[in-house]
């Protein structure tokens, strides 16, 4: 179209002039003569428009001077596929070099929670894969399925959760199947640990890690100082309670959290937490005098509490270059019940309760971007147990080799490096004093964490 | 245990008791947009900046102080366009307040106002920390700070709209002093125009649009990634036969890489506030342009 503007000029000057020739005759020579000079002079012009134009259509379009305000769009494609939740996976694995069997490994004095612990098998292990959906569901809901793939082919459900998003006052549900809120470290999910395993008291009181089936409430207070508080209820399908065979909840969870800034550059939160839980035939494995495995099983009331706290150092908040991280906790759990003896043949059972305490300490300091070394001190006390059937004389301290045992310990250490948000790879190293024979295991292990599709976002 | 009990019920009632405050309660992800609010919003707002200039916004803490001030909040300002992803959608999901999820009036993204640069036309995370949606450090160019301002104090009045009047009149007169403040730099910056730069991430980009620098080159190969030895080795080989005017870093960032480079190719480095609260000069929106461009002037001279 704009080709035609500058010819259209001269066709449109020649039908004003036209009536101009009618004027005497005299003045057609001079009318002709300015006509000529006009032609020629828009000849010229129209010949440089066109130059122009031919350049312009050559050469890219040039940028907009400045960005143009657009109207608010929804940037989301269309389709079937557009209501598709994020997904993402992680992949995981490891090298592990033990001392000693990873077989016999076991926590001395505590009853055998059946749970995953320990360093694991020898040698290269795939470890859970994890795969995440998640979006909102309507403007009230929203939900996340968390599925761990096992080196072993099995697939496993970690988390299946809903949650609310429109409760008044600070109120938030949630329920299905989610990590119990209990502690600092029970929510959080295996790739964003800062050492390839858990703490030995969440080996020793949980078997790694707490799953409520069940109902969680939380209440944020309006507040500057962060000050949470939360109730669960659960069915207790999880060591150290059982299903039980009735109507009504098992696995009442309390916690409280608080916590703020100190200045630009730290942060911190402090918790606790407290579950009431009952545990009926709940089984383990042992050996009896003679070595050969017997099952003995407790029923009875079993109270967990543990105090949490973490603090975050980053000069001026900057994440990114540097950020020291100091986190601890104290559990404790009290049993009380009936511990039966080789419940499948003799059957002898009498009153046991037991009063067990554990705690870890750890620091990982990333020292400049992408690196961290982390060092984790784990100790827990066997505590006092009171077995009747071994105080009253009808069976030795040595019929329940799993409930004898020193004070265990450990100290590991560690070096990550993480070439971006989405990879991780790390050496850990443990001098591993677990077990009840006192000899100490020596366990080296590399991991290796990827993260790919949705962005994940971690909580503090 | 009992005086602790009694303390809390305390605390409840005292927390329920709080006179409803008027002003609007404003999370802004960034001290920038925090500035931006400020302006708009006067006595009818009280703001708190998430971030400082000091931080990477990329990766930020969803720490507990941020998750108190998310559940109180009547709206939440952010840049969008993934800038956050590390980290608001926890806050948000955390503070139990219903008034600011993402699609409600309580939640604003300034990227949804703007026609984003650098637009990848792969999504691969090989590639970086790229954002599908484009570079979402927008705030370096006035002229997107005028197309959030409007949409800010649209939606301002949209919470509040018993202070229509006064935030409509309070828009007016900052889109004015913006406008002529527009102008100025403009017009001060012309000889900025066509100067060739090298930056560290690419978080300049709309500075370089907004003045017509010429970026040549990134300390980081790709976005997020930090240069290797040989990659700053072909960058000094590169750049030595026709260096820079000048090597760009915000005061977040590690100065180690660009001044390395500057000492081999003897273009200067200049520190940019960034963000409002960057450094002394840079207090508001107008601070942090005027020293910006200050610092980007002086190395001409």
């Amino acid at each position: 179209m704009t080709s035609f503007r500058p010819m259209a000029a001269p066709l449109a000057l020649s039908c004003m002039l036209l009536p101009a020739l009618s004027h005497a005759a005299d003045d057609v020579a001079t009318l002709r003569a300015e006509l000529q000079a006009l032609k020629s002079e828009y000849n010229d012009r129209v010949t440089a428009l066109e130059a122009r134009i031919t350049q312009l259509e050559s050469e890219p379009a040039p940028a907009p001077a400045t960005p143009v305000p657009a109207a608010p769009v929804a940037s989301a494609s269309s389709g079937a596929s557009a209501f598709n939740p994020a997904v993402s996976v992680i992949l995981g694995g490891t090298y592990t070099d033990t001392s000693r069997d990873p077989h016999d490994w076991h926590i001395g004095g505590f009853i055998p929670s059946g749970g995953d612990v320990g360093p694991g098998d020898r040698s290269f292990n795939l470890g859970e894969s994890e795969l995440t959906l998640s979006s909102n569901v309507d403007p009230y809901f929203y939900a996340n399925l968390t599925a761990a793939i096992t080196g072993d082919n099995e697939i496993e459900v970690e988390e299946a959760f809903f949650r609310t998003l429109a409760l008044p006052s600070g109120f938030t549900a949630k329920g299905g199947r989610f990590f119990s809120g209990f502690g600092y470290l029970n929510e959080v999910h295996a790739h964003a640990w800062d050492f390839v395993d858990q703490p030995l008291i969440y080996q020793a009181f949980f078997g790694g890690q707490y799953k409520q089936n069940g109902l969680q409430v939380k209440w944020l207070a309006p507040t500057d100082l962060f000050l949470e508080f939360g109730a669960e209820a659960g069915n207790g399908d999880g060591f150290p309670a059982t299903r039980l065979e009735r109507n009504g909840m098992n696995g009442e969870t309390l916690f409280a959290h608080v916590g703020g800034d100190v200045g630009d550059s730290t942060s911190w939160r402090l918790g606790a937490s407290w579950m009431d839980q009952r545990a009926e035939d709940r089984s383990y494995e042992d050996l009896n005098e003679f070595g050969q495995p017997v099952i003995n099983s407790f029923t009875g009331k079993t109270t967990t509490w543990v105090v949490d706290g973490v603090l975050k150092w980053s000069p001026h908040g900057n994440v990114t270059r540097q950020q020291l991280k100091l986190q601890g906790e104290y559990m404790h759990r009290s049993e009380d019940g009936q511990l039966t003896y080789d419940a499948n043949s003799l059957a002898l059972s009498d009153a046991y309760s037991s009063d067990q305490s554990g705690w870890y300490v750890q620091g990982v300091f990333q020292f400049m971007p992408r690196w961290r070394i982390g060092m984790r001190y784990d100790s827990l006390d066997t505590g006092t147990s009171h077995i009747a059937l071994v105080t009253s004389g009808l069976l030795s301290p040595e019929a329940f080799p799993a409930l004898l045992g020193v004070d265990p310990e450990r100290v590991s250490v560690m070096l990550d490096w993480n070439p971006s948000e989405f990879s991780r790879l790390r050496l850990q190293y443990d001098w591993d004093d677990a077990r009840a024979d006192g000899d100490n295991d020596r366990a080296l292990r590399l991991q290796y964490l990827y993260g790919i599709g949705a962005h994940g976002a971690h909580k503090y | 245990m009992s005086s602790f009990v009694r303390s809390i019920v305390m605390l409840l009632i005292l927390a329920a008791a709080l006179p409803a405050n008027a002003a609007l309660k404003v999370l802004a992800t960034t001290s920038d947009w925090g500035a931006l609010v400020t302006e708009l919003g006067g006595d009818k707002v009280n703001v708190y900046n998430a971030t400082s200039a000091l931080q990477d916004v990329h990766r930020v803490d969803a720490k507990p102080s941020l998750v108190a001030r998310a559940r109180t909040a009547d709206l939440v300002v952010a840049t969008g366009a993934e800038l956050e992803i590390g980290w608001l959608p926890v806050l948000i999901q955390e503070s139990g307040n219903s008034h600011i999820q993402p699609g409600s009036p309580g939640y604003f993204e300034a990227a949804s106002q703007l026609q984003l640069l650098e637009k990848p036309t792969r999504l691969d995370r090989s590639l970086g920390d790229i954002h599908a949606q484009g570079n979402p450090h927008v705030q370096l160019d006035p002229h997107n700070i005028t197309a959030v301002a409007k949409a800010i104090t649209e939606r301002l009045s949209t919470l509040d709209p018993s202070q229509a009047q006064y935030y409509a009149q309070r828009g007016k007169d900052f889109d004015t002093r913006w406008q002529a403040a527009i102008q100025r730099w403009e017009a001060k910056a012309a000889p900025l125009k066509g100067a060739q730069i090298v930056v560290m991430h690419r978080d300049q980009v709309y500075l370089c649009h907004w003045l017509g620098l010429q970026e040549i080159a990134a300390i980081e190969p790709k976005p997020g990634v930090p240069p290797t030895a040989g990659y700053l080795g072909e960058l000094v080989t590169k750049l030595t036969a026709t260096p820079p005017r000048m090597i760009l870093l915000n005061g977040y960032n590690d100065p180690k890489a660009a001044e390395w480079l500057s000492d081999r190719i003897h273009s200067p480095v200049v520190t940019l506030p960034f963000s409002v609260g960057g450094d002394a000069e840079a207090k508001d929106l107008f601070g942090l342009f005027d020293d910006t461009l200050n610092k980007l002037l002086a190395v001409l001279k």
